[in-house]
């Protein structure tokens, strides 16, 4: 019974892949977002300023069955005083329409830098979120959500 | 849409001195994100909430901005450390210039 279900779930999700891959290829004025685009953002942000792995920590779904409303979690690991906290963490995404997604600005009064939303997410990609501390270091972390249906409207 | 959107936002009412409360935030809000398109396929214009702001004692102690990528009904929780009896402030900006705002007190002990 659970076999039969994990493999229903497996053939639907390549069916749909398939589906959004035709989509994509036939409708080109449904431009999706590249992984090149989150990288010309990052760069457009950030410059050539490296980013280490660590510190920050993504919360999302490994699998979202409804791609409009995918909760997320971000989490940076700081003492969040004056001199050493997290500015801001950018969140992005590289199979949307558009890169970017959302930034949480934090200041030391917030005692943690943790924020919490929910996002739409248009097919399976990756979520790419960016910490940015008060000393300019940037600490990065990515993880791919399988979308079974696509919040993309239309 | 037609009504005005509603935030809600839960958080303790008192809290000890140096204690982390977490604010959760909720706002009706259609998000349209600009990427749909009518029954006469014409694209539907982008309206969405673009900003949000959180200030205590008129201080601003969280922010974050706001893609078409954030669901409708937008939700928001954050930390906040309790240090002093006050008012939060929330503010929600649209992309029409129209803003909502929401005001709730809490006691520090």
């Amino acid at each position: 019974m659970a076999t039969d279900r994990q493999e229903l779930t497996r053939r639907d999700s390549l069916g749909l892949g398939a589906a959004a891959f035709a989509a994509s290829v036939l409708a080109p004025h449904l431009a999706m977002a590249k992984p090149s685009d989150v990288e010309a953002e990052l760069a457009k942000l950030f410059g050539s300023t490296k980013m280490a792995d660590g510190r920050i920590k993504l919360d999302l779904p490994a699998i979202a069955e409804n791609g409009l409303v995918v909760p997320l979690t971000i989490d940076v690991e700081s003492a969040m005083t004056e001199t050493d906290h997290v500015k801001a963490v950018h969140v992005f995404a590289d199979g949307n329409p558009q890169p970017g997604v959302i930034s949480f600005f934090f200041s030391p009064d917030a005692g943690k830098a943790s924020a919490s939303t929910r996002i739409r997410l248009a097919q399976t990609q990756n979520i790419i979120a960016v910490a940015q501390m008060s000393d300019g270091r940037l600490f990065a972390a990515r993880q791919e959500v399988k979308v079974t249906i696509g919040g993309c409207g239309g | 849409m037609s009504t005005r959107p509603t935030p809600r936002v839960r958080l303790p009412a008192t809290a000890k001195a140096g204690e982390l409360i977490e604010i959760k935030s909720l706002i009706s809000h259609e998000m349209e994100s600009g990427q749909r398109r009518d029954a006469n396929g014409q694209p539907i214009p982008r309206k969405i909430i673009n900003s949000f702001r959180a200030t205590f004692n008129g201080k601003e102690v969280f922010r974050s901005a706001w893609h078409p990528a954030i669901s409708a009904n937008p939700y928001q929780a954050f930390f906040v450390k309790a240090t002093e009896s006050g008012e939060f402030e929330f503010t929600w900006t649209d992309d029409d210039g129209s803003t909502y705002a929401s005001k709730n007190k809490i006691t520090v002990a």
